[in-house]
């Protein structure tokens, strides 16, 4: 058995779930390399070396896999995946992009969003916004599989794997890389965030999604949104928690004015300890919440800030 | 150019599922049954497409049950062309369903696919990118916006840390986000005429495509169900019990 992992990376920096996809891979089996594919991505192939578990590491640094475009990305890790039997990568927008098409390449199906491993060839995954929960059987020669970060704990990074550089290079004709507009949101991360405020319609206004700043300061959380709130543009699509925006199971997940379709449960239920405030006492929030307070927002965030850093 | 859109029958969106009391699988007998809304969209771009006159013909392709055929005939109503009709009714996994889709372009050498980027039952997220690797196209998947030109897309993206801008060469498949446009309802008449359009049916079986044979449906369950918790009278309640009870802040 032998694992290979798709590093997720931005900025020279080695995207935190990594570390989780390893623990995924630990479940399953040994012999983990992490193929870590980029320009210039020294610093990222060392990150990945130092998490626990991992045997080599593959760096190929090359103009052509800059911002990791999937028709490049796919072509390389199909010259490599002959000598494996499972091809993970976290359920990213970037694991999401890549993945399905080296399975097409190799004729084999994939495995998507995996929440648990029951032994090397089954999984279980959400399906139907997670209404339910499917254990798949995978007996392909390949087994492609993405995983969803936040069902699995992270590694740690005391370890000091090998970094072996590829030579390969790849033509792309097919797409060319023009522009990224990262959102500049401060603070953590949402994906692996300790603590998520997320805010709804119940806003009214993407100006007032500035009151879950404070609240967000204090406890160092990430801020996140229901899928309403990014329709009517308040906030920007990378914020976005549910069934096909972001997965989170934070320690503390705070929904404010927002109603809880079932959409949206499914970005957010495995959270520890969800609170829910809504002006709407029947909102379908209140039935997965540990503490709901129903009030108006506007009063109730000033006043929870207050009182939190009182 | 030609353009080629799928279309998915699945349960409805706003209609909770059910687990079958064996496990063996959920249960969609009567339950309410609708076009994906990624797929609605996928339509919508392609019929804004052809409104702008970059597009000439639109091919609505659907991979499913005989009852399919009703979500063909909505595409119809919106302004699709015609439909191709690929009937199955077991299951079909994502690279069979690329496979099919694949000889659909083979035979019809659209400038570009639109499909949804994810069916909200399978929640798979996969077809596209499979089409894609398959045909040897580009792919522009999860996209919020698009401008077709003569021999090349440009695709934004949405992505984890914003947005990204791609150019692709055509033709390319495009999956579809969900601010890339607001999809139309029919108009009565629309679907009056949708009746006379073409639906061209044929059997998977008769497709000639070799099917994966290594995936295995084991066992579907209802995940344990949070059970919801009490409702605090005032601010200084709620952080009293963040605090003292979940011990979550400190």
């Amino acid at each position: 058995m032998s694992i290979l992992i798709v590093a997720d990376h931005h900025e020279n920096k080695l995207a935190e779930a990594t570390a989780h996809v390893v623990n995924a891979a630990q479940q399953i089996g040994a012999d983990i390399d992490i193929l870590v594919a980029g320009e210039q991505v020294e610093a990222v192939a060392e990150a990945a070396a130092s998490l626990d578990g991992v045997r080599t590491v593959l760096k190929a640094d090359h103009a052509v896999y800059a911002h990791q475009l999937a028709e490049p990305m796919a072509e390389l890790i199909n010259t490599l995946v002959a000598d494996y039997t499972h091809l993970l990568a976290g359920s990213s927008t970037t694991g999401k992009n890549i993945l399905p098409r080296v399975a097409a390449l190799r004729g084999v199906p994939q495995v998507s969003d995996i929440i648990a491993v029951e032994s090397a060839e089954t999984f279980k995954r959400p399906i139907y916004a997670g209404g339910a929960v499917a254990t798949v059987s995978n007996n392909a020669p390949l087994k492609v599989v993405t995983v969803r970060a936040s069902a699995f704990d992270a590694v740690e990074a005391s370890g000091k794997a090998d970094i072996k550089p590829l030579e390969t290079a790849v033509d792309n004709a097919l797409s060319a890389f023009v522009s990224e507009e990262r959102a500049a949101n401060q603070g953590p991360e949402l994906g692996s965030a300790r603590v998520v405020i997320s805010g709804g319609r119940g806003l009214g206004s993407g100006e007032n999604f500035k009151l879950l700043d404070g609240v967000a300061e204090t406890l160092g959380a990430a801020i996140g949104a229901s899928r309403a709130a990014v329709d009517a543009g308040y906030v920007s699509n990378d914020m976005q928690v549910g069934q096909t925006g972001k997965v989170v199971a934070p320690e503390l997940y705070i929904a404010v004015g927002i109603s809880g379709a079932i959409q949206h449960l499914a970005g957010m239920k495995d959270s520890r300890v969800i609170v829910a405030i809504n002006n709407d006492e029947d909102a379908p929030i209140f039935k997965v919440a540990d503490y709901g307070l129903v009030g108006d927002l506007f009063e109730v965030l000033p006043e929870f800030e207050r009182q939190l850093t009182a | 150019m030609k353009i080629l859109v799928g279309v998915k029958r699945v349960i409805d969106y706003n209609v909770q599922v059910r687990v079958r009391s064996d496990n063996s699988d959920v249960d969609l007998s009567n339950t309410k049954m609708a076009m994906n809304p990624f797929c609605e969209i996928a339509v919508e771009e392609a019929i804004r497409l052809k409104e702008k006159g970059i597009a000439t013909e639109i091919i609505a392709i659907s991979i499913g049950p005989k009852g399919a055929q009703e979500q063909l005939r909505t595409a119809l109503a919106l302004g699709v062309d015609r439909a191709i009709h690929v009937q199955s009714e077991e299951q079909v996994d994502s690279l069979d369903v690329a496979r099919v889709m694949a000889s659909i372009v083979e035979e019809e050498k659209p400038g570009l696919v639109i499909l949804g980027k994810q069916a909200i039952d399978s929640d798979n997220n996969q077809t596209g990118q499979m089409l894609a690797a398959l045909t040897g196209m580009g792919q522009g998947t999860f996209a919020s916006e698009l401008e077709v030109g003569d021999e090349q897309v440009t695709v934004i993206r949405e992505v984890d840390g914003g947005h990204q801008t791609l150019s692709l060469r055509l033709p390319a498949v495009i999956t579809t986000d969900l601010r890339l446009n607001e999809p139309r309802h029919a108009r009565l008449p629309d679907i009056m005429k949708a009746k006379k359009k073409p639906i061209d049916a044929r059997a998977l079986e008769d497709m000639g495509i070799e099917r994966t044979p290594y995936l295995t449906l084991e066992r579907v369950e209802t995940p344990a169900q949070r059970q919801g918790g009490v409702k605090v009278g005032s601010v200084g309640e709620l952080v009293d019990k963040l605090k003292n009870e979940a011990k979550v802040i400190s």
